[in-house]
C-alpha cells in the first residue's frame, strides 16, 4: 500500500478543511514563485519527466500536451481550460478536489498557465456541482485577497484570472471540443480534429484543456520533483490516482493509491470486499462506464493501470471501479449503460444519434428474453458500425461497453434469447427486423 | 439523445429584475469582449432561479435581446441541456439518480418512495402542488449510492426508508440536512478506513 506521505490529496476526506490556511499547513502555495521563477522550460521537462498522463480518461501525456502550446505569445491570448465536467458513471473523484483540494487545483492553475503563457484560465464544472462549485469560488476569492491569483499572482509577475463556468447537465461537454463549444455559449456538439485546441481552440485561440485531477498534482509534482512521481506505480504509468470503487461493496469509497495496485487488492483492502464474497463477484467496471467490463477471472490478477488494462481490451478510463456481483442481472446493467449513452448522444453524427438508441432498444428486450437468435449477432454489427464513425470517442464510449458485454457474456444473452428470427438470414435483410419492433407472436 | 419540449402554456413577458440583472452584468464581464454570448448558459440559470426554476420562451428572447445573440441560438442551447427545465416542476425538484452504479445499489426502489409520497409520474407535481421528481442520468456521486438531488442539495447512501422520511420532511415544509445518510464522513470507507490515519487520529 502507498505510504501516507506519499499521497497528494492529504484532506480527501476532509479532516482538516479546505480553507486557505489549511491548504498552507499541508504545503500548498509555500513557494509558488521560486517553481514559477525557474521558467516554463523546467515546469514542462519537469512535468515530462514525471510521465504524468492525464487522468480524464484518454491517458495523454500532459508534458507533451502543454509544449504543444505555442512557443511564442502571437497577437492571439492563450487560454487554460480545466475539465470538471465529471459525468461519467462511476465517477467522483473531481468533485473531491473541488470541495476540499481547491487550493491544490488553484495552484495547479496558475503553474499550468504560466506554462503554457495564458492568462485566463476557465473552470468548467457540471452544473449539478453547485454546491461544490461554490465553494471552489469561495477558494478562489480567498486567493484573490491574498494575491496568490489575480495580478502579480504569488509575486511571480505573471498575471491570472479563475473564473468558472458551470456546465448544464450533458455528459458530452466532458468531450473537450464540446466544453469548448459550451464555454462560447453554443450547444455542446464536438468539434472536429484537427485543428487541435492547443493551436485553435477557445474563441479560435490556443488553448490547453486539462483534467482537474490532472492539474492539482501539479503543484506537488513540481516541489518533489518529476523523478518523485516516476518511482511510484510502473514505467509510463506512474504516480498516483485517485480510485472511485463503487457498485457491490462493503464499503463504497474514494482512495487514492499508487497506479499499477491491484484490483482485487482496492477492493478487498480498501473497499471492505465484495457483498457476498470474493466469489460472488460478477464482473468489474474498470474505468466509467465506457470501458468495456472485465470478467471476474481477470480480476484475480489485474493491475489497474492504462497500459495493463489495454492488455484486457478495456481501459484505466477515470478510474472509476463498478464492482457488480452475482445478485445482479449483467444485461440489465448494460443496458442502463445504453440508456445512459442514448440520453446523452449530442446528436450530431448519425452513426452515434441512432445507434445508441437502437443499442439500448435491442439491450431491452434482450433483458426480457424477446430479442430474436439473430439480434445478439447484429448487436455486435451494430456496434462496430458506430465506434470509429463519430466525429468525438463517445461513439467508441457508447459502443464498448457492449462489447464488452458480448465478449464476455455472449452465451449468457444467448441463453435467454433464442427466439427464431422472423426473416431467414439467407434473405440477407436483418436489419428491418429490429427496426419494426416485431412483436412476439409475430416471430 | 433526449427529448425536450417546452410547456404549452407560456407567460407574455419575462423581464429580469434588479437582482437577476447585476448578476448577469457581472457574469458577461468574466469573458472576453465581444465573446458576451459566452454568458448565455449562466443568464439562463439566473432566469430559471427567478421564474421558479423553469424557463419561458420569452425569457430566452430576452436573454437573446440582452446578449445581442439570436433568439434560436439561446433556444437551442436551452433546448441541448438538461438542466434547463422548460416547463413548470416543483419548488422543491427531486432528481433520482439511476444510472448502474446508483441501480445496482437500489435506485429503484427511491423511485418507488418518490411515486408513493409525491406524484405516480415523473415531472408531475404532488398534490400540494410544491414538489415534483424525475429520473436522472449519473449525477456523480457514485460512491455514495443511491443517491438523489433535492434543488441544488446531495442527498447520499439511502435506502428507501430513508427516502421516505426525507420526502415527508419536505412535504411539511422542513429542510433535511444534505448529506450521508449512514453517518459517514464524505467519501471515506464506513468502517475500517486504511489511509490517511494520522490525520483522523489527530
Amino acid at each position: 500500500m502507498l505510504k501516507d506521505d506519499d499521497r497528494i490529496f492529504q484532506n480527501l476526506y476532509n479532516d482538516k478543511g479546505s480553507d486557505v490556511e489549511s491548504s498552507k499547513i499541508r504545503g500548498d502555495w509555500t513557494n509558488t514563485k521560486d517553481l514559477i521563477d525557474k521558467g516554463r522550460d523546467w515546469i514542462i521537462t519537469e512535468v515530462k519527466a514525471s510521465e504524468l498522463r492525464g487522468r480524464g480518461g484518454a491517458g495523454f501525456p500532459t508534458g507533451l500536451k502543454w509544449s504543444f502550446a505555442p512557443k511564442q505569445l502571437g497577437p492571439r491570448p492563450h487560454y487554460l481550460v480545466i475539465n470538471g465536467d465529471e459525468s461519467e458513471p462511476g465517477t467522483c473523484k473531481d468533485r473531491d478536489i473541488l470541495r476540499f483540494e481547491p487550493h491544490k487545483l488553484i495552484e495547479g492553475c496558475l503553474l499550468a498557465a504560466f506554462a503554457v503563457q495564458a492568462h485566463v484560465c476557465y473552470i468548467y464544472i457540471r452544473g449539478e456541482y453547485f454546491i461544490d462549485g461554490k465553494k471552489l469560488q469561495a477558494a478562489i476569492d480567498e486567493a484573490y485577497e491574498k494575491n496568490l491569483i489575480g495580478k502579480n499572482a504569488s509575486g511571480s509577475g505573471w498575471d491570472l484570472d479563475i473564473y468558472i463556468h458551470y456546465g448544464a447537465g450533458a455528459y458530452i461537454c466532458g468531450e473537450e471540443t464540446a466544453l469548448l463549444e459550451s464555454i462560447e455559449g453554443k450547444k455542446g456538439q464536438p468539434r472536429l480534429k484537427p485543428p487541435f485546441p492547443a493551436l485553435i481552440g477557445l474563441y479560435g485561440c490556443p488553448t490547453i484543456i486539462n483534467n482537474v485531477e490532472t492539474i492539482a498534482v501539479i503543484p506537488t509534482i513540481l516541489r518533489r520533483g518529476g523523478k518523485w512521481f516516476a518511482s511510484l506505480g510502473k514505467a509510463k504509468n506512474t504516480g498516483t490516482k485517485i480510485f472511485c470503487i463503487s457498485g457491490n461493496v462493503n464499503n463504497p469509497c474514494n482512495v487514492e493509491e499508487e497506479m499499477s495496485i491491484s484490483l482485487k487488492e482496492l477492493i478487498e483492502v480498501h473497499a471492505g470486499g465484495v457483498i457476498g464474497g470474493w466469489n460472488n463477484l460478477q464482473a468489474v467496471i474498470p474505468g466509467g462506464s465506457s470501458m468495456p467490463l472485465i470478467p471476474q477471472k481477470t480480476c484475480e490478477t489485474l493491475t489497474m493501470d492504462f497500459d495493463s488494462l489495454v492488455a484486457e481490451k478495456s481501459g484505466l478510463g477515470t478510474a472509476g471501479i463498478v464492482v457488480i456481483n452475482k445478485d445482479q442481472d449483467i444485461i440489465k446493467c448494460m443496458a442502463r449503460i445504453a440508456k445512459f449513452y442514448k440520453h446523452e448522444s449530442c446528436g450530431q453524427c448519425t452513426p452515434c444519434r441512432e445507434g445508441s438508441g437502437w443499442m439500448w432498444r435491442m439491450l431491452e428486450r434482450m433483458v426480457k428474453g424477446d430479442a430474436s437468435r439473430d439480434e445478439v449477432d447484429m448487436l455486435g454489427d451494430v456496434t462496430t458500425q458506430i465506434a470509429g464513425h463519430t466525429i468525438c470517442a463517445f461513439g467508441e464510449g457508447s459502443s464498448w461497453p457492449i462489447q464488452g458485454l458480448l465478449r464476455h457474456f455472449k452465451k449468457e444473452i444467448e441463453k435467454r434469447n433464442n427466439l427464431n428470427p422472423t426473416f431467414d438470414k439467407a434473405k440477407n435483410i436483418p436489419y428491418l427486423v429490429d427496426q419494426h419492433l416485431l412483436n412476439k407472436k409475430d416471430a | 439523445m433526449s427529448l425536450r419540449r417546452p410547456s404549452k402554456e407560456q407567460p407574455e413577458n419575462f423581464q429580469f429584475n434588479q437582482t437577476s440583472l447585476e448578476e448577469a452584468k457581472s457574469i458577461v464581464a468574466k469573458y472576453p469582449k465581444g465573446k458576451q454570448q459566452s454568458a448565455v448558459m449562466a443568464l439562463l440559470y439566473i432566469a430559471q432561479k427567478q421564474n421558479n426554476n423553469w424557463i419561458p420562451l420569452a425569457a430566452m428572447k430576452s436573454i437573446g435581446k440582452f446578449l445581442d445573440m439570436p433568439y434560436i441560438k439561446v433556444y437551442e442551447v436551452a433546448t441541448f441541456y438538461t438542466m434547463y427545465n422548460l416547463a413548470p416542476v416543483g419548488k422543491h425538484f427531486i432528481q433520482v439518480c439511476t444510472t448502474t452504479p446508483c441501480m445496482i445499489r437500489g435506485a429503484y426502489k427511491l423511485v418507488e418512495a418518490c411515486k408513493e409520497k409525491i406524484s405516480e409520474n415523473e415531472n408531475q407535481l404532488s398534490k400540494d402542488q410544491s414538489c415534483s421528481w424525475m429520473e436522472v442520468e449519473c449525477l456523480g456521486a457514485c460512491v455514495n449510492a443511491p443517491m438523489m438531488q433535492i434543488n441544488d442539495d446531495y442527498y447520499e447512501d439511502l435506502d428507501k426508508e430513508k427516502t421516505l422520511k426525507i420526502l415527508d420532511m419536505i412535504l411539511n415544509g422542513e429542510t433535511p440536512k444534505p448529506g450521508s445518510y449512514r453517518g459517514r464522513v464524505n467519501n471515506e470507507p464506513e468502517n475500517n478506513r486504511k489511509t490517511l490515519m494520522d490525520l483522523k487520529n489527530a
